[in-house]
């Protein structure tokens, strides 16, 4: 069941994308996917590695001309006015770009100009943008010298220094340790208050999507599977929980002893023994769960209840774990940049 | 306008943030100049020639003192008398002397009756340079016993008479503008090449890309910045190397005017081939793997070592679409000739045509996108 993915109706969006298409040769790496992203909202693309986050955030920021379709950001066609668009956003680009040999404000100052920002703006944006991610007292400092947090936060500064009205962040955490990845989500949320920026968010972490989107999209083999709000996503899987239960020992027939119990949407055998259980009650799955295993003489190793999770809506649309070392292995896998964060 | 400034800016401030780099892209062709200077074209001094006298006569001394006046004086060989022609062949054979000097027995006679006296010199022609000194020594020795002590009033022979146009050119001199062009090709081949690459390979130009940046202004910017870097390394190549090599033609104004031109021209010249051959090269490995065989393709045919008439036809083609060639020239043309404008004018103009043709070939093969 694929989710509906359609054109906002709302008035004039920040980036409207439609049926928009990336091919390589023979290979379609995005295949023909339509989103828009209102004003002042944080979107997310969620997706594992090489489902095509990238490639969509790099047509729509110019860097890769789209093969058909359209994308338009900020009012105007990436395909035909290209330069328009440049001068409307910031691009965060998934690797570390920022000079090492240069300081931190003459980096910002750098990018300020060939952004051509007037040098009576210059210094004021600059301390501006230091401030929100507070940089002030390392602008001196070569960004060789700082830490990957600081420089993530030099990224997102360099993207900001000629207060574009729509961000593009290219996986923006990856790479960080959890303390920096909440420091820069906390950032960006803080920017978007202050400074009515419309985000776009590419990401593998279903955590950042949930706690920082307001609406995300489910890439997957360059289609989008599904779009909503993260508790739209979640509503829209059958089950309000899952159960995962650990018996001591593999039988053939657990699947379908599990997909009879009361209120049981979907079962799935992660390994010899384990299964997640989608369910419209948890507690009474898990009193069924104990008592049928006492019935049995079989031993649970471990059960857990959770709320549905954006990686239970991941399962649900694509049928596998959001996680990149169970992404199956595509057609044909890009290539990946030197340079870029794993 | 500004933003290919801003490029220009960042490249400057990258490069004289990395000393050593600067430092290092100096080094190499300063140790060229320095070691192949002193290693090539001196004069073969202390070698051991041996000396089998079976005349023992008036002549036959004659000749030793001549050796002798040798060995103490400009001291190209010494002597080491031998009783035994076939030993002294065998020595020569093995190295253990360099050359041998064979007086034949009625040598002296010879001389006198004037009946075609001869002596006989074995030499190693293995090694044809010492073998070559060792030969012209020789036949100065020979040339000064055989000139009559009273010069006839009439002169028969034809003599040529050489006129040198300029000072001595020892080695150093004569290597100087082979090193200045070197050291302007190793740095387009690092700040144009291989940085470059790895810029664009870090992510660096996909920084670039979504500015508004224009496609002329960021090839105009990087070019700009690599030409000045060349420049940079130029101009210090040419006062140390000329300091180095004694030679004071740089603190003529008028030679400093063109040798800045053709500095000038040069880098634009070097930078613009070199970005053609980069434009569309994305592996870091390419300018790295490119630059050994780039060196020998372009520096040696050029004239710089040994001159391009000498050449076979194939490789004089390649001499003559090589910038190299046309600033090896200008720089000979300017520091060891002081030629004038007049004598680098046709370089500077292929120069500069060159430059601008290969960025003309260039610029509209850069992507604008990834």
């Amino acid at each position: 069941m694929t989710a509906p993915a359609t054109i906002s109706s709302e008035p004039q969006p920040a980036i409207a994308v439609r049926n928009i298409v990336k091919r390589y040769g023979s290979f379609e790496a995005v295949k023909g996917v339509s989103f828009s992203v209102a004003e002042g909202e944080i979107f997310g693309l969620l997706g594992p590695n090489g489902a095509g986050k990238s490639t969509l955030i790099r047509m729509m920021t110019t860097l890769v001309p789209i093969t058909s379709g359209t994308a338009v950001v900020a009012g105007h066609d990436v395909a035909k006015d290209s330069d328009a668009v440049r001068r409307m956003i910031g691009v965060i680009p998934q690797a570390l770009t920022s000079d090492p040999d240069l300081t931190v404000e003459e980096n910002l100052s750098i990018y300020a100009k060939l952004y051509s920002v007037p040098k009576a703006e210059r210094e004021k944006n600059i301390l501006e943008v230091l401030e929100a991610v507070d940089l002030v007292k390392w602008r001196g400092a070569q960004t060789k010298t700082l830490s990957g947090g600081m420089r993530r936060r030099l990224e997102i500064a360099r993207g900001l220094v000629h207060n574009p009205s729509i961000f593009f962040l290219d996986e923006p955490t990856t790479g960080l340790d959890p303390v920096s990845r909440i420091a820069v989500w906390e950032m960006l949320d803080n920017l978007r208050k202050t400074r009515n920026l419309t985000m776009l968010i590419t990401t593998h972490y279903m955590e950042e999507a949930d706690k920082l989107c307001d609406r995300i999209a489910i890439v997957d083999h360059g289609t989008l599977v599904a779009l909503g709000t993260p508790i739209e996503l979640k509503h829209s899987v059958p089950g309000a929980n899952v159960v995962e239960v650990h018996f001591d020992r593999e039988t053939n027939q657990w699947q379908e002893r599990l997909e009879g119990l009361d209120g049981v949407t979907s079962v799935q055998a992660e390994s010899a023994g384990f299964y997640r259980v989608l369910t419209s009650s948890g507690s009474r799955t898990t009193m069924q769960l104990v008592e049928l295993a006492a019935q049995l003489g079989e031993t649970l190793t471990s059960l857990s209840v959770q709320n549905t999770s954006l990686d239970d809506v991941f399962v649900h649309y694509t049928g596998r774990q959001l996680r990149d070392e169970q992404v199956k292995p595509a057609a044909f896998t890009m290539p990946p940049r030197p340079g870029a964060q794993p | 306008m500004s933003r290919m400034f801003a490029i220009v800016e960042r490249e400057m401030r990258k490069f004289f943030r990395s000393p050593t780099l600067m430092i290092m892209s100096l080094m190499m062709p300063l140790m060229q100049l320095v070691i192949m200077g002193n290693a090539f074209g001196g004069k073969i001094v202390g070698a051991r020639v041996g000396v089998v006298d079976y005349d023992h006569g008036p002549e036959a001394v004659k000749l030793r003192e001549a050796f002798d006046s040798i060995a103490v004086n400009i001291k190209t060989f010494s002597t080491v008398d031998y009783q035994d022609e076939k030993q002294v062949r065998e020595d020569v054979r093995t190295g253990k002397i360099d050359g041998a000097v064979i007086i034949p027995a009625q040598y002296s006679r010879r001389v006198y009756s004037q009946d075609a006296p001869v002596i006989g010199f074995v030499t190693d022609n293995s090694d044809q340079f010492t073998s070559g000194s060792l030969e012209a020594e020789m036949q100065l020795v020979v040339t000064a016993l055989t000139t009559p002590a009273i010069q006839p009033r009439l002169a028969s022979s034809i003599a040529l008479q050489i006129v040198e146009l300029y000072p001595y050119v020892n080695y150093m001199k004569f290597l100087l503008p082979a090193t200045i062009a070197l050291a302007m090709y190793i740095s387009v081949m690092i700040g144009g090449g291989m940085l470059y690459i790895d810029d664009k390979a870090r992510g660096v130009h996909e920084g670039y890309l979504v500015t508004p940046i224009t496609k002329l202004e960021l090839v105009m910017g990087m070019n700009m910045a690599g030409a000045i870097k060349a420049a940079l390394a130029g101009v210090s190549l040419t006062v140390i190397g000329s300091l180095m090599a004694g030679l004071g033609v740089i603190f003529h104004p008028e030679a400093l005017a063109e040798l800045f031109c053709l500095i000038v021209v040069t880098s634009i010249a070097f930078n613009g081939m070199m970005f053609l051959l980069m434009v569309r090269v994305d592996d870091p490995l390419v300018p790295r793997a490119m630059f050994g065989v780039l060196n020998t393709l372009l520096f040696y045919p050029s004239g710089a070592m040994y001159p391009i008439a000498a050449f076979p036809r194939w490789l004089q083609a390649i001499a003559i679409v090589d910038p190299f060639t046309y600033c090896i020239h200008g720089f000979k043309a300017i520091l060891l000739k002081d030629g004038g404008f007049e004598a680098i004018q046709f370089d500077l103009l292929f120069l500069f045509v060159f430059g601008i043709g290969t960025l003309l070939i260039a610029t509209p093969l850069f992507k604008r996108t990834l």
